[in-house]
């Protein structure tokens, strides 16, 4: 009976069937070094048990197809960006065994930033560097591992240290961060070496199934097409140039002292979402209100001053409450040009109706709360319609005779209750009691929403109160 | 639930959340970026993923990787932002994962300005990445749309396996309005084709490359035949005024607001005058606009851009009927005077008095 000695690793397919034309070889020239590469994480992810389990990323270059190839779950993806798709495809699945496949123009040029910025946030994923110091899939060009010298296709003279710049060291570079945990560099170039590589690749793997966060192998690798060496030559090109300049060896490796990390999610239930959410907010009281002519009604709202004096709050309190009391409401802050010069001001609307436009030319009501705003805008009252302004800082008087005027020394009134910063709070009591169109207390329901600093809360229902006062003596 | 007074911008977090999105990958830009606070505040408390990534580049990759894995998730950003995100969209479509993507339009070209503006119509609805794909666009126009859209956006993104992009502009995002949001979703159907690390998944490939041009040509083919269903079923608008409307004003996102009031003043002063605002972009409400070709005089497109929807008007009427255009630019919004005038021209110019 014939004994099977050798098969081929499971982590590969069988049968290359996502490969058009021939299911049983690759697609990589004579002498390639992703071959030797494919098999040895074939047999690592049969070996280690974590077939089931793992994904791998095709990049662009080369190894474009490793989906071909390996029998685990694939995903292919834009030039150079594997590590950012590793790192939420490994969130996604903290049980997954993610591997980044990557080639040097892929990984080191491209999606330089990609490496470094997963490498630092130390994301739990295995990434194999596969250098050959050439882009071979397009052509033989320049990468940022080819070496000094070197000719390609876009260095035809050979690279140059003063127009290039020397090649890229990059696990080097990866071992100045304190993100990753374990990087290794080794060569596919003979036995001896391909030992090595496949030690430091199931250190590699077996450092993302320990929870012990990012690894990284670069292996350098034979490109006879792209070199245009004999592929009998290439390890003695390898030799010869390569490992000159990329030493062998482990940069970092910091396992031993990390914590294992599993990243893990709750479910939370609805009413815990809806909770978490800040939704979970009770039925707001109804307070009636009488307005005390028809056209306070359907209000658009103006508030303007300087920025820090409460203009946007004081807008929200309107607004916010308005909400509670069933009206449609709108507000929008001072936005695009027209915040320059260094007024704020919002629009508001409390509508019975649906609102149109959230901002209108002329608004029914404008409250002042500096000279610059009462000059800017006054001309722009509907004619009919309210000016409500600060007259404790505004020290001229608004021209029109065509609309109602409301001096209210806001600022004074603030400042005798002890905080100049409640003078807005101040000019909404005012223009509630005084219109009618919402009872004060719709507004007190509301003020915790709008007031940010909770100590100020009960010092601006006091505010309030001030200008509800201030309204009956009107 | 209650209602909550919340920014349009803040409403699509929590409005995802309801909808069982499970991350959030996005990186900073005016007048986005208070969608990444209120994501950064809110994914973590309900046990989700809240990463800022390094680049707009990455976010939208983070987000292939996490729509590959089968969950809801999601990026946000504004033109500029946008723009670079335009490779990782094309992926998104040739791979065909679903997901959800907010633009908050601001001014361009290049830095342009962060004020509102609609100059991203042609990106966004024509296609802004390479190849022939389409994306869902949907154009809320108020805080409770942001939220209802949004969740609206992950239902259709996971329906047709498709990115969805919410295009708003930097008022709606800036907005607060009231907002009633509905109960969170319960379980989300299973996808079978997604990598998720089990037995189950092993044999799933997501992949947008195919070398033969023959099995390109074909998946080309179930695309374009998927958009044609998605025209079919998917279009949404709301005409206001329109069916007897002698000039009917097209707009979308807050012109549509602005054009709203125009209508409303039009008719307190017996001008036959209508809105047709479309909620989807793609698919276009070209139908709806062909049957008013049946019934109005002509038609007015409102943009912030020098021209882009307008276009998609034109090709619906077909030469039918005048389309006029109203346009304000560089993060200015036209106002309800200035449209009403044209509105004026248009009619008195059809029908001389």
């Amino acid at each position: 009976m014939a004994k099977l000695i050798l098969e081929k690793p499971k982590g590969f397919c069988d049968s290359y069937e996502r490969k058009p034309g021939d299911h049983g070889t690759t697609h990589y020239c004579p002498g390639c070094g992703h071959g030797n590469i494919h098999k040895l994480l074939a047999e690592a992810v049969e070996d280690l048990g974590i077939q089931d389990r793992t994904i791998i990323i095709s990049p662009v270059g080369c190894s474009v197809f490793v989906y071909y190839y390996f029998a685990t779950g694939n995903i292919q993806v834009a030039h150079g960006r594997a590590p950012a798709v590793a790192t939420a495809l490994k969130r996604a699945n903290p049980h997954a065994i993610v591997v980044s496949y990557q080639g040097d123009g892929d990984l080191a040029a491209i999606g330089g930033n990609n490496i470094l910025q997963a490498a630092n946030r130390g994301e739990h994923i295995t990434v194999i560097f596969v250098n050959n110091a050439i882009y071979g899939m397009t052509g033989g060009q320049l990468a940022p591992t080819s070496l000094l010298g070197m000719k390609t296709a876009t260095t035809p003279y050979g690279r140059d240290l003063l127009n290039e710049g020397p090649p890229m060291k990059v696990v080097e570079l990866l071992s100045s961060l304190d993100g990753p945990t374990y990087l290794e560099r080794q060569a596919i170039m003979g036995n001896k070496y391909i030992a090595r590589a496949r030690k430091a690749l199931r250190n590699a793997l077996q450092c993302q199934i320990d929870g012990k966060g990012f690894s990284m192998v670069e292996i350098l690798s034979a490109c006879p097409s792209g070199w245009k060496v004999d592929p009998t030559d290439s390890y003695a090109w390898m030799e010869k140039n390569m490992l000159p300049h990329f030493q062998l060896g482990v940069t970092k490796d910091v396992r031993a002292e990390r914590e294992p990390f599993f990243r893990t999610f709750k479910t939370l239930s609805a009413a815990e979402i809806v909770e978490q959410l800040d939704l979970a907010v009770p039925e707001p009281k109804h307070f009636p209100s009488k307005l005390q002519k028809t056209g306070y009604g359907d209000p658009s709202i103006k508030l303007a001053g300087f920025g820090g004096q409460g203009i946007l709050s004081a807008g929200a309190m309107l607004a916010n409450a308005g909400m509670e009391q069933g009206l449609q409401t709108s507000w929008i802050p001072s936005y695009g040009p027209e915040m320059r010069g260094g007024t704020a001001y919002c629009f508001v609307n409390l509508s019975e109706r649906p609102i149109g436009s959230p901002t209108v030319s002329h608004p029914d009501v404008l409250m002042a709360f500096n000279r610059p705003s009462l000059e800017k805008f006054e001309p722009d009252v509907k004619p009919g319609g309210l000016l409500m302004y600060d007259s404790t800082i505004i020290d001229v008087k608004p021209k029109r005779g065509d609309i109602e005027i409301l001096a209210v020394p806001a600022t004074q009134m603030a400042d005798d209750l002890g905080n100049t910063r409640m003078a807005n709070t101040i000019m909404v009591g005012v223009y509630v009691a005084h219109t009618g169109i919402m009872s004060p207390a719709a507004i007190e329901q509301t003020l915790p929403l709008a007031i940010k600093r909770k100590n100020l809360v009960d010092a601006n229902k006091k505010a309030l109160r001030a200008g509800v006062d201030f309204a009956a003596t009107l | 639930m209650a209602k909550e007074f919340i920014k349009g911008n803040e409403a699509i977090v929590k409005a995802a959340l309801l909808a069982g999105c499970r991350s959030y990958y996005g990186y900073p830009i005016t007048p986005a970026s208070e969608i990444a606070h209120a994501a950064a505040k809110y994914f973590p408390r309900v046990s989700r993923t809240f990463l800022q990534a390094e680049s707009e580049i990455a976010s939208i990759q983070m987000v292939y990787g996490a729509s590959a894995s089968g969950e809801r998730t999601m990026t946000a950003s504004s033109g500029p932002g946008i723009s670079l995100k335009q490779e990782g969209l094309s992926y998104l479509a040739g791979s065909e994962l679903p997901c959800v993507v907010v633009n908050i339009m601001r001014g361009g070209p290049g830095l342009g300005n962060i004020s509102p503006a609609q100059g991203d119509y042609n990106q966004i609805v024509k296609g802004g990445g390479h190849g022939d794909y389409k994306v869902i666009v949907l154009a809320p126009n108020g805080a409770q749309e942001m939220c209802d859209l949004t969740m609206l956006a992950f239902d259709l993104a996971d329906k047709w396996r498709n990115p969805v992009i919410l295009l708003a502009d930097g008022f709606i995002g800036q907005m607060m309005e009231p907002v009633e949001f509905p109960a969170p979703v319960g379980d989300l159907p299973a996808k079978p084709w997604a990598l998720t690390g089990e037995k189950i998944s092993r044999n799933n490939l997501i992949n947008s490359i195919y070398l033969d041009n023959d099995e390109l040509e074909a998946h080309v083919g179930h695309l374009a035949e998927k958009y044609a269903r998605i025209t079919e079923a998917e279009v949404r608008f709301e005409a206001y005024h329109a069916d007897d409307a002698e000039l009917v004003l097209v707009g979308y996102g807050i012109v549509s607001r602005i054009i709203r009031t125009v209508v409303d003043q039009a008719r307190e002063a017996g001008l036959k005058v209508g809105l047709l605002r479309p909620i989807t972009l793609f698919p276009f409400p070209t139908r709806k606009i062909g049957e008013l070709c049946e019934s109005a005089a002509g038609f007015l497109a409102v943009e912030m851009s020098t021209g882009q929807m307008v276009d998609d008007v034109r090709l619906a009427v077909n030469g039918r009927l005048p389309v006029h255009f109203f346009s304000r630019t560089g993060g200015n919004v036209p106002t309800v005077e200035e449209i009403f005038d044209v509105v004026r021209q248009h009619l008195s110019a059809a029908q001389p008095v």
